[in-house]
């Protein structure tokens, strides 16, 4: 009797933690890439870590239907989707204003010779001009940039076909590009009325 | 390739997503258009602005720990069930055991062994393949592309056989657990019928010769060969089961020397 018992709670507590093993094995070392597209994506460290947190223990339970393959873009997914669960939940996504992906708005202009390059920007500024950018094109940066997904990760993390994240990324640049752009055009000329 | 082409494709190629033509066509127009370049430049510092160590946001040190706590708290419950379980448990498992007595007195229950738990694991293992529709996490018919599968998951490498010639065609195998550890599941098809195979390291060199049983309806036949213990289990005759058998023996030879 005692021993079937035993028998029983070891095999179940075996499983359990040969999952649990397995899980942290593949799923810990991207927590701080999870942590960085909550944070960009709400914008605020405390929702960040429970939105995390809330999508680790969604992965550890869907984790019966993860048969390898790209450990990083599956969690990002995961992440992601619990992000924006949190801001519809919030109503913070502007949902009844989607973005056109059809429109090329390149706001740098190609033939512009004034050459503007952003050495030396304050990480602050940038931080802030991201923080500006529409969640669909700072999605797509973060994963870029930061993450340094693929285009074909960034597809399926988002949900969205591979032109569409060379478009928006490209958009995304473009915007951002020029918001900084102006930043520094602001702080010459403050610098400009100082020394006048 | 013009400016317009260029300006189409050129985060592609910063993004290292252009195939080599491609990339290699705007390499050229860089070095020949001052503007085109130009905006490379601003792209390319763009980028390095991105990236840097204090753009990102690091991750909380407490977070990891966090996470941690609640994976393991979240498989709590079934570790300790609760008194109300065990008190149904040993209701449950006095009635068994009550079962069991009658069995050894009416000498049906004699001859148990762990053989027979474990044909009955893997009768179950095969109906809840076939039942939820789970035969396979790796669906592929070449054994070149089944067997690497396994490396990393489990803590030997299975040997696996392409018999499609003789009509047992591979069609991918799956992770198990069998006898308190994890084993290596191969799916073929004959027909309309599925046969599992399950393998496993095993040091019982006394049953090497072939045991079929059934169980259920399902033959199974057991035997082990090179220090691996093979089950295999389906609906289909015995008949061809044993021919199965017997070219799966073929082709594999006697294994590793054993340790």
């Amino acid at each position: 009797m005692r021993k079937l018992q035993s028998l029983y709670k070891r095999k179940t507590s075996l499983t359990d933690q040969n999952k649990t093993v397995r899980f942290e094995a593949i799923a810990l070392p991207h927590l701080g890439a999870s942590y960085n597209l909550a944070r960009w994506l709400v914008h605020n460290d405390h929702d960040a870590e429970d939105i995390v947190q809330e999508a680790y223990l969604r992965a550890f339970k869907f984790f019966g239907g993860y048969y390898g393959g790209d450990a990083k873009a599956w969690l990002l997914t995961i992440v992601r989707n619990t992000c924006y669960t949190w801001l519809q939940k919030n109503q913070a996504l502007r949902l009844a204003d989607p973005i056109d992906d059809t429109v090329n708005d390149a706001v740098v202009d190609f033939s512009d010779p004034e050459v503007l390059l952003l050495q030396g920007i304050d990480s602050e500024l940038v931080r802030h001009a991201l923080k500006d950018l529409p969640v669909e094109f700072r999605e797509v940066v973060v994963l870029r940039e930061m993450e340094g997904l693929s285009y074909k990760q960034i597809a399926e993390a988002v949900d969205i076909p591979i032109g569409t994240v060379m478009s928006r990324l490209k958009r995304g640049r473009n915007r951002l590009h020029a918001m900084l752009a102006t930043h520094m055009g602001k702080e010459d000329d403050n610098e400009l009325r100082r020394n006048a | 390739m013009n400016c317009d082409e260029t300006r189409d494709l050129i985060h592609g190629y910063f993004d290292g997503e252009l195939e080599l033509v491609k990339s290699i066509e705007i390499e050229d127009h860089l070095n020949d258009c001052h503007p085109c370049a130009q905006s490379a430049k601003q792209i390319r510092s763009l980028r390095s602005t991105l990236s840097q160590d204090n753009v990102r946001f690091d991750l909380p040190k407490s977070l990891e720990q966090r996470v941690r706590s609640t994976l393991s708290s979240n498989i709590e419950p079934k570790q300790r069930p609760g008194s109300l379980f065990w008190r149904w448990f040993v209701v449950g498992a006095s009635a068994i055991v009550a079962v069991a007595l009658v069995w050894v007195i009416a000498g049906v229950f004699s001859r148990q062994s762990s053989g027979d738990v474990i044909a009955q694991e893997i009768v179950s293992s095969h109906v809840r393949s076939l039942m939820a529709d789970h035969l396979t996490d790796v669906p592929s018919s070449d054994q070149h592309t089944v067997k690497p599968w396994f490396n990393g998951k489990l803590d030997f490498s299975p040997p696996v056989k392409d018999l499609s010639q003789q009509g047992f065609s591979l069609t991918g195998g799956r992770l198990d657990y069998i006898g308190s550890r994890p084993v290596a599941a191969l799916v073929y098809q004959r027909r309309q019928h599925s046969i599992n195979l399950f393998v496993w390291p095993s040091t019982d060199s006394a049953a090497e010769s072939e045991r079929a049983s059934v169980h259920q309806g399902y033959n199974l036949i057991a035997w082990s060969n090179g220090g691996m213990a093979y089950w295999v289990v389906s609906d289909l005759n015995l008949a061809e089961l044993q021919q199965f058998v017997q070219l799966l023996r073929e082709q594999t030879p006697d294994g590793p020397a054993k340790m």
